[in-house]
């Protein structure tokens, strides 16, 4: 999984049944420093992550589409928590 | 999955079995900020009404062959989403 930090949202009405009535996300990765790698990805919300939270991305389809109950669905990206600290390290 | 935008139409009379009928599109991949990011890609679209100068939601790798209907077809990008609106929040 991969660290990231909640830039935004994306609107999107005509879409893969899979997000509809979903949260997608813009979320840009973050290093082990909490430093923006320069790299975003949209992502589906299922854990309610808000502005600027940083986050536990799951970025594998075969773990999203279970997360999200949808064998079928094409989906890879998946916010699957918030990340309240990281420590490195002692 | 990532932000693109459709900058053309492929068109492929001789195509391999499973991807007759799909619209395939030229897609540029952007960063969230709007920025080209990469090399275009043809991605096949998956809500069968992007057209050039939407912005779009790509999806990459093997869940790509997903958005088109079964049997999962030689596909490696993906249209998942027509985007409307980013809403970017600030820090």
């Amino acid at each position: 999984m991969k660290i990231g930090r909640v830039a935004g949202t994306i609107v999107s009405t005509i879409c893969v049944p899979v997000f509809e009535n979903r949260k997608l996300l813009l979320v840009d990765l973050l290093d082990t420093d909490g430093k923006a790698t320069g790299t975003d990805l949209i992502a589906v919300d299922v854990v309610g992550a808000g502005a600027g939270e940083t986050v536990l991305v799951l970025d594998e389809g075969n773990g999203a589409r279970q997360v999200l109950e949808a064998p079928d669905a094409p989906v890879r990206a998946v916010v699957v928590g918030v990340i309240d600290e990281l420590m490195i390290g002692e | 999955m990532e932000l693109g935008r459709v900058t053309g139409t492929v068109v492929a009379t001789t195509i391999y079995e499973g991807l007759e009928g799909a619209r395939l599109l030229i897609v540029q991949p952007l960063d969230r900020t709007l920025k080209p990011r990469g090399r275009p890609v043809v991605a096949a679209d998956g809500v069968a009404m992007a057209a050039p100068g939407d912005l779009v939601a790509v999806v990459a790798s093997r869940e790509a062959s997903l958005a088109l209907p079964p049997p999962p077809g030689p596909v490696d990008h993906a249209i998942v989403g027509i985007v409307d609106a980013v809403e970017e929040w600030s820090r």
